[in-house]
């Protein structure tokens, strides 16, 4: 063994190190993923959902839009009180559908899905509900809150697409 | 720390505050004017649908800030919801220079004669404190012209048979129409209605130094990116300013106004930017602060002598909390009525204000500001909310509806108000306000008339689908808040007398929304513009020893 290969091999115990001792902090709470809120499983559950509140068909539906990109990032933001109805209601949503159907909700066929959320028990009637709004508000409002991607929702309606300018050249420290 | 003392302490920067500021200064008194929240310019444009003052999902882009402001909301069951700036309950106007008029609408009604004389021309129905206003129309006509020409109104109302007696036409004319517009004038004229330009305090043509509307969608709610809508903040603020008299303090919540023990007033308390409290002696204090905060403050201006807050020996303050009853219908139409030509508002009737049988008034009826789409997407009327009948439905309707609306005057209520609350405080540790009450049920009567009226006419418009926008029992306030610290002569029946002075006191003036006894069958702004000016007058006149 070359002396340079040694070297690697301790880089190499090095960085397995510090990998093992960010996965714990990983397993406390933050995971890996392009997401600051939502687990990939939940992540894969709440795509699917989106789609289905916002279905792809000659347009691009609510997952390519971005709407989960736009409910993660409100989660740690502007929406952080609702971290545990999602996270609670996610928990819920997947229990209940994995009875009902004996499959995780992503990976049943979509008009399954769709006969799921038709059915829907009413105990997940408010998550579903409060899912519907932020959906809505991913895939119709401002892109600048990383839903509705390259304006799709108003290239669908047929209305212009003003480029956002960001006028706010200054923006003032907050008090305290 | 006590402050070089000043003429003048004005509370609120917004509509009546500006005026006043200005009208004082340029009649040569020191004025301060307090503001507690900063000032935009059209730079702060930024046009976030998600984030404005009519759709405040991600927060308000002209104030409150939520982590400081919370209020207290009593729904109709009774239950106390704490809720923030942002949320819905909290009937926010907004905190700034120029408040509401930096981020409205600006459409620019006179009140007609008869909302003046509630009670006169109908009576109070059981349970409301309906009632007249100490003034009449006349005492306001020449500052409602004043308000038109120095803040800037386009529009043409000579077609409107209803209003009142005017001596000039409005300043500048009308924008050019919209399909909207073009599709609602024949049908309105054909159902023998009398349809004409809605006056607002907007530039359609250069006007004061600045460029006209430049129609995109972004309107209510949003700041003005060519800053063509007119408000105090670009207007009598400067003006002010100008004098070199108007001292403009940002970031500066009052805590309280401060009395002597000859119950004389003699200044406020404030918290500035930096959270330090000043005393600020003056000789003359204006409360401006809009219907809520305005009451507020004067419960919260508690001393031995007066326990119960300033103006509130006979507990009226904070009473009559009142709005707009708003409803009105959508209709589909099988062709294209969307031109995405802003603000979108344009073209009104008030034929259903008044005369209506068996009504105690009625609302002014117009075509409603563009919907940006998230405001569209609970439009449907059988419910379906998601889906591809959603999808599609959007793709169908979103560009071919028209939404007729009107603010329904409302039957003042005396148990709907404003409270401190006992629990919750401020940032600042003071007691905020507790909304709690209901709209009266002959209030709930009209504004279902109204809807109905809307609807025959985009009916006859040719709408293939039409439904109704209909307003409930919960408690109004929102932008339109008013009605709080009454006007009136009787100080057992009122809070303020016809010059807005506080009854008891010779030196504290409310001057905003909170004054009016009733809120018209139209949008309050110009009144509370032209208000100012006729208090900011005799208030000169009697400074120079001369009333």
């Amino acid at each position: 063994m070359s002396k340079r290969s040694a070297l690697s091999r301790r880089r190499f115990l090095q960085v397995a190190a510090t990998v093992a001792a960010s996965s714990a902090v990983i397993s406390c709470g933050r995971r890996a993923g392009p997401w600051r809120f939502f687990t990939p499983g939940e992540a894969h559950t709440m795509e699917a959902l989106c789609d289905q509140i916002i279905p792809a068909d000659q347009d691009p539906g609510a997952a390519w839009a971005g709407t989960l990109y736009y409910i993660d990032s409100q989660l740690v933001g502007h929406f952080h009180k609702l971290q545990s109805a999602y996270r609670e209601g996610l928990a819920a949503f997947d229990a209940a559908c994995l009875s009902a159907r004996r499959a995780a909700f992503a990976d049943l066929p979509f008009d399954q899905q769709t006969a799921f959320l038709n059915l829907l028990p009413a105990s997940l009637q408010p998550f579903f509900a409060m899912v519907i709004t932020h959906t809505m508000q991913g895939f119709y409002g401002d892109a600048r809150h990383n839903g509705n991607r390259d304006a799709v929702s108003w290239r669908m309606l047929g209305i212009p697409v003003i480029p956002i300018r960001g006028r706010d050249q200054y923006e003032f420290p907050k008090k305290g | 720390m006590s402050l070089p003392r000043v003429n003048v302490v004005i509370i609120g920067a917004g509509a009546g505050g500006g005026v006043v500021a200005k009208e004082l200064c340029e009649a040569g008194l020191h004025v301060a004017l307090l503001e507690r929240g900063r000032w935009y310019t059209a730079n702060d444009c930024r046009k976030d649908d998600l984030r404005n003052q009519r759709t405040s999902i991600l927060g308000n882009n002209s104030g409150p800030d939520d982590e400081r402001n919370p209020r207290v909301f009593v729904d109709l069951e009774g239950n106390r919801h704490a809720v923030l700036p942002s949320e819905g309950g909290y009937s926010n106007n907004a905190a700034c220079v120029g408040g509401g008029t930096l981020t409205y609408g600006a459409m620019a009604w006179r009140f007609q004669p008869k909302d003046f004389r509630m009670r006169t021309t109908y009576g109070a129905p059981e349970g409301s404190t309906l009632d007249d206003w100490p003034i009449s129309y006349d005492d306001l006509a020449p500052f409602y012209e004043k308000a038109e020409y120095e803040v800037g109104v386009s529009g043409d109302v000579s077609n409107d048979p209803f209003k009142g007696p005017r001596a000039k036409p409005l300043p500048m004319p009308p924008l050019p129409p919209t399909r909207e517009y073009e599709i609602l004038k024949p049908a309105a004229q054909r159902l023998g209605l009398h349809p004409f330009d809605l006056p607002m305090l907007r530039n359609s043509v250069p006007y004061n130094g600045r460029p006209p509307c430049m129609r995109c969608r972004w309107c209510v709610g949003f700041i003005c990116e060519v800053d063509a809508k007119c408000g105090t903040h670009n207007t009598v603020i400067p003006r002010a300013l100008a004098t070199g008299l108007c001292d403009l303090r940002l970031g500066c919540m009052v805590k309280e106004i401060l009395t002597n023990d000859q119950g004389k007033v003699t200044g406020v308390s404030y918290f500035d930017a930096h959270d330090r409290l000043h005393e600020q002696p003056a000789d003359l204090v204006i409360v401006s602060g809009a219907a809520i905060e305005s009451a507020r403050l004067l419960l919260n201006s508690k001393s031995k002598l007066f326990p119960n807050g300033l103006g509130n020996r006979f507990d009226w303050v904070g009473r009559n909390f009142q709005g707009h009853a708003y409803s009105g219908a959508t209709g589909l139409f099988d062709f294209d009525t969307y031109d995405d030509v802003g603000p979108g508002a344009n073209i009104a009737i008030c034929d259903y204000n008044h005369g209506n049988p068996g009504l105690r008034g009625g609302a002014m009826l117009a075509n409603e500001f563009i919907r940006l789409p998230i405001q569209a997407v609970d439009m449907q009327p059988n419910g379906v909310r998601w889906g591809k009948a959603h999808k599609d439905f959007m793709r169908k309707a979103y560009r071919r509806t028209i939404r007729i609306m009107g603010p329904t005057q409302e039957m003042p209520v005396f148990d709907s108000r404003v409270q401190l609350d006992p629990v919750v405080k401020d940032f600042w540790g003071m007691p905020v306000a507790q909304l709690s009450g209901y709209r009266h049920a002959h209030t709930v009567e009209i504004s279902n008339v109204m809807a109905t009226k809307a609807e025959a006419w985009l009916k006859e418009a040719g709408a293939i689908q039409t439904w109704l926008n209909l307003s409930g029992r919960d408690l109004s306030g929102g932008q339109h808040q008013a009605g709080t610290c009454r006007m009136g002569s009787d100080p057992k029946t009122s809070v303020v007398d016809s010059w807005c002075r506080v009854h008891d006191f010779d030196n504290l003036h409310v001057i905003d929304a909170s004054v009016h006894v009733t809120n018209g069958g139209f949008n309050p702004v110009l009144t509370i513009l032209a208000n100012a000016y006729r208090v900011s007058a005799r208030l000169v006149q009697s400074w120079k020893g001369k009333v």
